[in-house]
């Protein structure tokens, strides 16, 4: 491990301010990803501010919304009666993250912003644009099973990690950051930047900037919403794909319908196309399969990980069924 | 003990070190803590092949804390002296990998300096300020490169067997199946992480070390560093899971001594887990034929059996993959073949039931082919190739519970209820599948040694320098002490894992409780014959009488050391403990899925000692199975020729949640012949035959071969596609 020097932030003032100057502290929360990435010296930062103190907890609905404090740990979020009762998606996103241990240790804010599992990233001996920009990416013609297929570019194919993210994405969840110059609020959809020519700018985050909080609306397809999640063994396992679904429906009709997946882009990804062809239909198996049968539009696969193209139809479907009684 | 009514051994006695192990108590051997105790951290190669062509220290001898570097410039030449006989746990031919002495890299991964700073932290950080200059050269990181140009190993048992002409056979059979099965590269991942501290006093050499065998530990060091053996003492008293991972003693205990002996103060090097990836080894990728010829009704007329196997550049690491296929039907025309791939990558290693697990899984899943071919139920075909002796040694079996295996595991898991056609026996969108296979593990015993101390307190202590990786060894043998001396556990204490004590063997191999058991019973009834000389009785002494006898006599305790080794009933008798395998699959043929909601095991190994313990081995050994057969592999890359997936996150071992119903029956089994005790081993029998079985329940879900390991997702996917 890089030596650094440590500091306990007492306000969140103290995170900005350190933050926006050299040599730019990296913000230690729950510290289950950044260990990992201190102790392969993926990242060397020459210090670590840490917001365990700063008082940034606390879930509390408003106005048909939910604030969610940046250190809520995933494991308090999933077990929230209002959470498991009107954004189920969320619940049950989280609870098929990780491991109960991993749960009560990290934080949502953390979950958001975890870095990927391409394994040539977390190794430090081989070539990685993300981490070394020009290095070159080994992935691209490497072991790329767990890779993306939606977002990615020449330079990048690394699949965004988070579970909890696919579901806030669907929901139209927003994050409110802190930073030097002032607070912001920005769509968790727009948090992540595609890989393009620049992998290694993960988001729209500048040095500095704090999450404080997530706000997920309520709606009718946040209480009826559902995730599934595949995976090689049955728990404690990133998604090889994975969907979060919610129909609103109007009768025998769908008045409006979310549709966004995991495992496969860059970035956690939304199908608006998908959510259309569901849009003003009565669910059924039919409907959910000819709108899920769009879902891998775009998609590049790339050796080893062209079976996600299917497995992403299926997943969607799956979801959709499940989650309108179908299955 | 021919009377096997008995008032311990075969009660399910709760392990005597779990209240250690569960509050700490437990020192392993990264625990202990010497006198100005020092920190090590390897620094690796990033190159599978070529020279150092500058190594630039300066920086890390520099940064806070750091005593010493040690490189191939400054290390001191060590002289690696040959050992009398090689240690079984060692490849058979080649050589071992020097450390330290050159400036050869043969792999990716290779450990080319040690960095000793004041703390661990200090130490990780100065080995990466080592900069290394290379001259690469070509290296051989591809398997099927390697592999088409094979060779025979070196040295060792034979692995060309050959009965008949199977060749000849094989084209005359009216039923026959020619497959190739691919078994990848697996690592132990035991949760302790190897680790050895080592301190010198003058020419005297202490070294904790987390090993399965602290004699062999202690003779490879005195030959590397040419001292002798007296000067050294090993202790590891407690390992936390190895799976065949500590029975070699590797490069790293050579650089914990060496950077000791350098820095003047005892160190401690322990591997990360990401060096455990190459630092140590690992189970080989085997790919392997196998043809089989039947009559119409399935009796066997044909056996093949060719795999090739990877090995080192500088080591043949050579496994008994094809033995099994000699003996466990009855076939008069065999051969079987075993070759190495050698490749840029550090040796690998035995991990649980080497070569045994790997040849079985191909030949159960070729069986399970020509029942299929052959129109004939899985059970029935291996029921009618039974074979009644070893035809391979031409020996009669020392005892042989096979059919009650069958019988017993087909009844438990409601066999006679399976519908033969494939992709019959589904549940909604799941397709179910059932599948059998039959595991095999020979019974091996050594010569070992064990002493017993008699105290007037009426308490014993009882002596072997065994090892207890998990699978109970202190539990076990307190059990047998306490029988044998008619004294209650309570009062028994056995002590194990140092050089001080009695030589025992190699904790591998299945052999602890056959070899260290019967020296145990041999010293502790040596004891109790001592006693009963003592109170001058007829009858048998009552070990509740030890402490006034000894109190009369102002005795206050005796010693009493004793050997035990096997003998002629080795020539005389095939000894193999064998089981029986039965799996349900559910796969998802939409998401590709498979998930297994139940095996049921039953085995013959002869007299159980602790049927808890006993059990814990087998619903272990299970998991282990099912891990190969659906989630675990190491994932090699062939241009940097090393593995990626070289963490606990990502390298797949089954999680609770994989492992729901585990059924496990031992089926009575007496054997006079094995050793004194009538045991045969378990911890190697309960991993084999999980995966065929499995796997030929994917077969029976979905009507499609899977022939390559582990069934991913991804595989069924592409497999159902192609339907
Ligand atoms: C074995 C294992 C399995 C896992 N499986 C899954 C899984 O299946 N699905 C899944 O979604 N996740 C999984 N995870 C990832 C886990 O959810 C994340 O590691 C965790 O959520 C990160 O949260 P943390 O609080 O520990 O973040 P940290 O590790 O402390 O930080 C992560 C990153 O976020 C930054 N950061 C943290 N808080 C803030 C903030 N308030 N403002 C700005 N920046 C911040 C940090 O600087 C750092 O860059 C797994 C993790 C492990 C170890
Ligand atoms: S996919 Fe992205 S993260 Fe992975 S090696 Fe390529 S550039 Fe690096």
């Amino acid at each position: 491990m890089h030596p650094f020097a440590y500091t306990a932030a007492q306000t969140p003032q103290d995170v900005t301010t350190r933050g926006s100057h050299p040599p730019h502290p990296d913000i230690l929360a729950g510290g289950t990803d950044l260990l990992q990435l201190l102790k392969e010296r993926v990242r060397t930062p020459a210090e670590l501010i840490d917001i365990n103190g700063l008082d940034l907890g606390g879930i509390v609905e408003k106005n048909g919304c939910l604030r969610v404090g940046a250190l809520v740990r995933m494991s308090e979020l999933a077990e929230d009666p209002r959470v498991k009762r009107d954004w189920p998606v969320v619940s049950k996103a989280l609870l098929e993250s990780a491991s109960a241990q991993v749960r009560n240790m990290a934080t949502i804010a953390g979950n958001l912003l975890q870095r990927t599992r391409c394994p040539y990233f977390r190794d430090v001996t081989t070539p990685c644009n993300r981490r070394d920009p020009g290095t070159g990416c080994s992935a691209l013609d490497g072991l790329n099973r767990i890779h993306a297929i939606l977002g990615t570019s020449d330079r990048c194919i690394a699949a965004h990690p988070s579970d909890l993210a696919v579901a806030l994405v669907a929901l139209d969840a927003r994050v409110s950051i802190l930073g030097p110059d002032g607070e912001d609020e920005v769509a968790v959809e727009n948090l992540h930047r595609l890989p393009g020519d620049t992998p290694h700018m993960e988001t729209v985050l500048q040095p500095g900037d704090l999450i404080t909080a997530i706000h997920i609306p309520a709606s009718g397809c946040a209480s009826r919403s559902h995730y599934v999640k595949v995976r090689d063994r049955a728990t404690f396992e990133w998604a090889l794909v994975s969907a979060a679904v919610g129909l609103d429906m109007d009768g025998g009709t769908i008045r409006d319908a979310r549709v966004a997946v995991g495992g496969v882009g860059t970035k956690p990804w939304r199908l608006r196309a998908v959510e259309s062809l569901l849009i003003g239909k009565a669910p059924g198996p039919q409907v959910f399969k000819a709108a899920a049968d769009r879902a891998a539009d775009g998609a590049q696969p790339r050796g080893d990980n062209a079976y996600k193209v299917e497995l992403l139809k299926h997943t969607v479907t799956r979801a959709l069924m499940e989650l309108g009684g179908c299955a | 003990m021919t009377d096997q009514s008995s008032a311990v051994i075969g009660k399910p006695v709760s392990r005597v070190d779990g209240r250690a192990k569960v509050t700490g108590a437990a020192t392993y051997a990264g625990e202990f803590r010497p006198d100005r105790l020092a920190h090590a951290a390897v620094v690796t190669s990033s190159i599978p092949a070529g020279r150092i062509r500058a190594l630039f220290a300066d920086a890390a001898e520099a940064s806070p804390g750091v005593v010493l570097v040690a490189t191939h410039h400054n290390a001191p030449r060590l002289p690696y002296n040959s050992m009398a006989q090689r240690p079984q746990v060692d490849p058979q031919a080649g050589d071992q990998l020097r450390v330290l002495q050159g400036p050869e890299i043969q792999f990716n991964g290779q450990p080319i300096a040690v960095v000793v700073a004041e703390t661990l932290e200090q130490a990780t950080h100065a080995a990466a300020l080592v900069r290394v200059e290379y001259d690469p050269t070509p290296a051989v990181t591809r398997f099927e490169e390697a592999a088409k140009s094979p060779r025979k190993p070196g040295a060792g048992k034979p692995t060309d067997l050959a009965r008949g002409d199977a060749d000849a056979a094989l084209a005359a059979a009216p039923v026959s199946v020619d497959a190739t099965y691919d078994q990848p590269m697996e690592h132990h991942n035991a949760i302790e992480p190897h680790v050895t501290i080592a301190a010198w006093d003058g020419d005297r050499l202490t070294l904790w070390d987390k090993t399965q065998w602290v004699g062999n530990d202690r003779a490879e060091i005195a030959h590397v560093f040419g001292i002798p053996e007296e000067n050294i003492r090993v202790v590891s008293p407690f390992v936390g899971g190895a799976f065949g991972s500590a029975l070699r003693t590797w490069p790293h205990v050579t650089l914990a001594a060496m950077a000791a002996k350098m820095a003047g103060r005892p160190v401690k090097l322990e591997l990360t887990r990401r060096q455990l990836f190459s630092a140590i080894g690992f189970r080989p990728r085997t790919v392997q034929r196998v043809a089989l010829g039947a009559e119409a009704d399935g009796r066997l007329t044909a056996v093949i059996h060719e795999a090739v196997g990877h090995t080192s550049q500088y080591e043949d690491y050579a496994e008994t993959t094809v033995e099994p296929t000699a003996m466990l039907y009855s076939c008069r025309n065999l051969r079987t073949a075993y070759r190495l791939a050698p490749m840029n990558i550090n040796s690998p290693c035995p991990m649980r039931a080497p070569g045994v697990i790997t040849g079985v899984l191909a030949l159960e899943m070729a069986m399970d082919e020509l029942a299929e071919a052959a129109g004939i139920d899985p059970l029935e075909l291996r029921l009618r190739n039974y074979a009644e002796r070893d035809e391979n040694k031409d020996l009669p079996w020392s005892s042989k519970g096979l059919r009650d295996c069958y019988r017993t595991a087909a009844e438990r898991f409601g066999w006679s209820g399976r519908s033969a056609a494939p992709g019959s026996m589904r549940d909604g969108r799941e397709l179910v599948g059932w599948g059998m296979a039959t595991a095999v593990y020979p019974t091996h015993r050594a010569a070992a040694s064990a002493s017993v101390v008699i105290r007037d307190d009426g308490t014993a202590v009882v002596r072997s320098a065994a090892s207890d990786m998990g699978p109970g060894t202190y539990t076990a043998m307190t059990q047998v002490a306490a029988e044998a001396l008619d004294l209650p556990v309570e009062r028994v204490r056995f002590e194990l894992g140092d050089t001080d004590l009695p030589k025992a063997p190699v904790h591998g191999g299945s052999i602890t409780m056959a070899s260290v058991g019967s020296a145990v019973q041999a010293a502790c009834v040596a004891a109790r014959a001592r006693m009963r000389a003592l109170s001058n009785a007829v009858d048998p002494v009552r070990g509740a009488d030890y402490a006034g006898i000894l109190r009369r006599h102002g005795l206050p305790q005796v010693d009493v050391e004793a050997d035990a080794a096997p003998g002629i009933e080795q020539k005389r008798f095939s000894m193999y403990a064998f089981g029986a395998i039965f799996a349900e699959v559910r796969v998802d043929p939409n998401l590709g899925t498979v998930r297994v909601p139940r095996l049921v095991g039953a085995y013959g190994s002869g007299r159980i000692i602790n049927p808890k313990t006993a059990r814990s081995q087998c619903v272990g050994g299970m998991v282990l199975g099912l891990g190969m057969a659906l989630s675990e592999q190491s994932e090699w890359d062939d241009r940097f020729g090393k593995v990626m997936n070289a963490n606990l996150a990502e390298y797949l071992v089954p999680v609770n949640a994989d492992v729901p119903h585990l059924d496990v029956t031992f089926v009575d089994e007496h054997d006079p012949h094995v050793n004194p005790l009538g045991v045969k081993g378990l911890a190697e029998i309960a991993a084999v035959g999980v995966t065929p079985a499995i796997a030929n329940a994917v077969h029976h879900a979905t009507g499609i071969r899977f022939r390559s390991l582990p069934i991913t997702p991804d595989k069924v996917l592409a497999g159902l596609a192609k339907r």
